[in-house]
């Protein structure tokens, strides 16, 4: 049983270790690991289609963005909760996904991953112009909305938790189809998706539920973000920054591995800060990235966690 | 008794080249079929129209009575329709066992994982790869890597069985272990369409032989009245492989 392999309790531990870290009320360290916490959920779904399926989705910030627009619109517009808002837009993101994905997966290497940045190009552009979504101006939330959750101090902490908790979500989504029949087809088109065919794995149906699963957790997350600012625009919820950041993470950390992306995710952002704080590397972050992203193509393909597989092979055992 | 495998005046042109035309031939339970022919004959177009890699022009296949002309490679592997490949392709980066599993998984049995991976251990077992079940399938040899190949698609418990060129690039002993391994497959009642360019192997394994050339059919029967066939003589003068007994 999948319960009684020790990875299933690191991750449990993983969450645990998130939650208490920030108690005695330390918003410094909350803030960071909030962060770390929206690294992990995109690089841990990203992974999904980038490490087990072998594509690389450039845009994969289109899920995290839309999720954030219908979060805001629902209880901007249409005065709904958070929890309802939060389900109907990783639910529709997931669905809209499934129908990005029937279109753009038949394409293959260089030209699915143009075709991803493609995909949020367009939507950005859809969003620009789409006035009940306020336009290129965004929507702003009334800051009233963080009442029905104790006032905005209080409201801060049960966003972390919430993001916390779809890290954690992301985690085993991850593990679990890993485990799974679903996986081994995953991590077959991965490696020769035309022989995975010829032994029966139905590759452009699970290819497209992978596309439109690693758009679920994304989207909500997105929601709790933009919620979290009371304000969205198209500019930030599109931005192929934080796309590219979360494939340097994935690599960093060893894609195709469940905890990599999050090792790379909390190393990632503990260098962001460091870079962001220095003077003389600040807003230099993203020319460390690429850099970063070259090494790790270059020597060690397999990021972090095959270098510790190469070094300790037993680890494999308990560090999936 | 109705046929397995029913190929119904398949025709496959490729821009000027009249790869496959007017094709028919049929595999009957729990036989052996050889598909011989010179190089450049058509053969492995046969197997890429049988098991849907490609799309035929024309004509019809038929599967344990079922018309699967055109479907995807997946639906057709599903049907129980394995097959292995002339060039090799494995998951270089999976197991041996994890290789093999992928094809128990999405087989003609549709197994579970659990049950998948003891059907992916038994047919490694039986091509001989019993002892390389962990190691990457990158580091197999040649021979290791055919074997493995064969391993995969008998993992899916098939009821038809499609070998291209599966002893090309062996050593004689591996030649004739994988020969016994062939026979064996036979004997567990698994019928067998295969390419081979040895003859003494083709000639000596099959029950039935099609000879191809320039995509038709140029003689069919058992393998004793094959060989003396003019026409297939004539077809294969030049072509060292037949009087040598030695492959290309």
């Amino acid at each position: 049983m999948i319960v009684r392999r020790p990875f299933f309790w690191i991750i449990g531990l993983a969450i645990l270790v998130f939650a208490a870290a920030p108690l005695g009320k330390d918003v410094e360290l909350r803030e960071s690991l909030l962060l770390a916490a929206v690294y992990i959920t995109l690089a841990s779904n990203l992974n999904l289609m980038l490490g087990y399926a072998g594509y690389v989705n450039f845009g994969s910030i289109v899920f995290f963005g839309l999720g954030g627009y219908f979060c805001v619109y629902c209880m901007g517009s249409l005065g709904w909760g958070l929890g309802p808002s939060l389900l109907v837009g990783g639910v529709s993101v997931s669905l809209l996904s499934l129908l990005f994905g029937l279109g753009i997966l038949r394409l293959r290497g260089v030209h699915f991953a143009l075709a991803t940045i493609g995909v949020n190009e367009a939507v950005m552009a859809f969003v620009t112009n789409f006035q009940p979504w306020g336009g290129s101006t965004g929507i702003y939330l009334s800051t009233g909305l963080f009442q029905p959750l104790g006032g905005p101090a209080q409201a801060l902490w049960t966003i972390y938790y919430l993001l916390v908790a779809v890290m954690g979500l992301s985690l085993y989504l991850s593990y679990f189809v890993k485990s799974s029949k679903f996986g081994v087809g995953l991590l077959a088109i991965g490696q020769n998706e035309d022989a995975a065919a010829v032994l029966g794995v139905p590759a452009p149906r699970y290819k497209a539920l992978a596309y439109s699963a690693s758009a679920l957790l994304p989207a909500i997350a997105g929601g709790l973000y933009f919620f979290k600012g009371a304000f969205i625009q198209p500019a930030d919820a599109f931005d192929l920054t934080l796309s590219t950041e979360a494939i340097v993470i994935t690599m960093l950390g060893g894609q195709g591995t469940i905890f990599g992306p999050a090792l790379g995710a909390y190393l990632y952002e503990e260098l962001r800060g460091w870079l962001l704080t220095s003077p003389t590397f600040s807003n230099f972050q993203l020319v460390v990235a690429g850099v970063l992203l070259l090494l790790i193509v270059q020597f060690a393909p397999g990021g972090l966690m095959g270098m510790f597989y190469r070094r300790w092979p037993r680890l494999k055992r308990f560090l999936e | 008794m109705s046929a397995l495998l029913e190929v119904d005046d398949l025709g496959k042109r490729f821009g000027g080249l009249q790869a496959v035309g007017s094709l028919s031939f049929a595999v009957k339970e729990g036989e052996i079929l050889g598909l011989i022919g010179p190089n450049g004959a058509g053969k492995s177009t046969v197997f890429n129209l049988i098991n849907g890699v490609f799309a035929p022009d024309s004509g019809r296949v038929g599967f344990r009575g079922a018309d699967i002309t055109g479907q995807p490679p997946y639906r057709v592997a599903r049907l129980g329709l394995a097959r292995t490949h002339q060039i090799v392709q494995p998951f270089a980066g999976m197991t041996v066992l994890e290789n093999c599993t992928v094809g128990a998984c999405f087989g003609r049995e549709n197994l579970p994982l659990a049950r998948a991976r003891a059907a992916a251990r038994e047919a490694a077992v039986l091509v001989g790869l019993g002892d390389r079940l962990d190691a990457p399938a990158l580091h197999l040899t040649i021979a290791g890597k055919k074997r493995l190949e064969l391993a995969r698609a008998l993992s899916a418990r098939p009821a038809l069985l499609m070998l291209d060129e599966v002893l090309a690039g062996l050593n004689p002993t591996e030649v004739a272990r994988m020969i016994d391994i062939v026979r064996a497959i036979r004997e567990s009642g698994v019928a067998i369409l295969m390419i081979e360019h040895l003859m003494q192997a083709i000639m000596s394994l099959s029950d039935h032989i099609v000879v191809l050339n320039s995509g038709r059919k140029l003689s069919e029967g058992p393998p004793a009245q094959v060989a003396s066939d003019p026409a297939v003589v004539e077809a294969y003068l030049g072509d060292p492989g037949l009087v040598q007994g030695r492959g290309r």
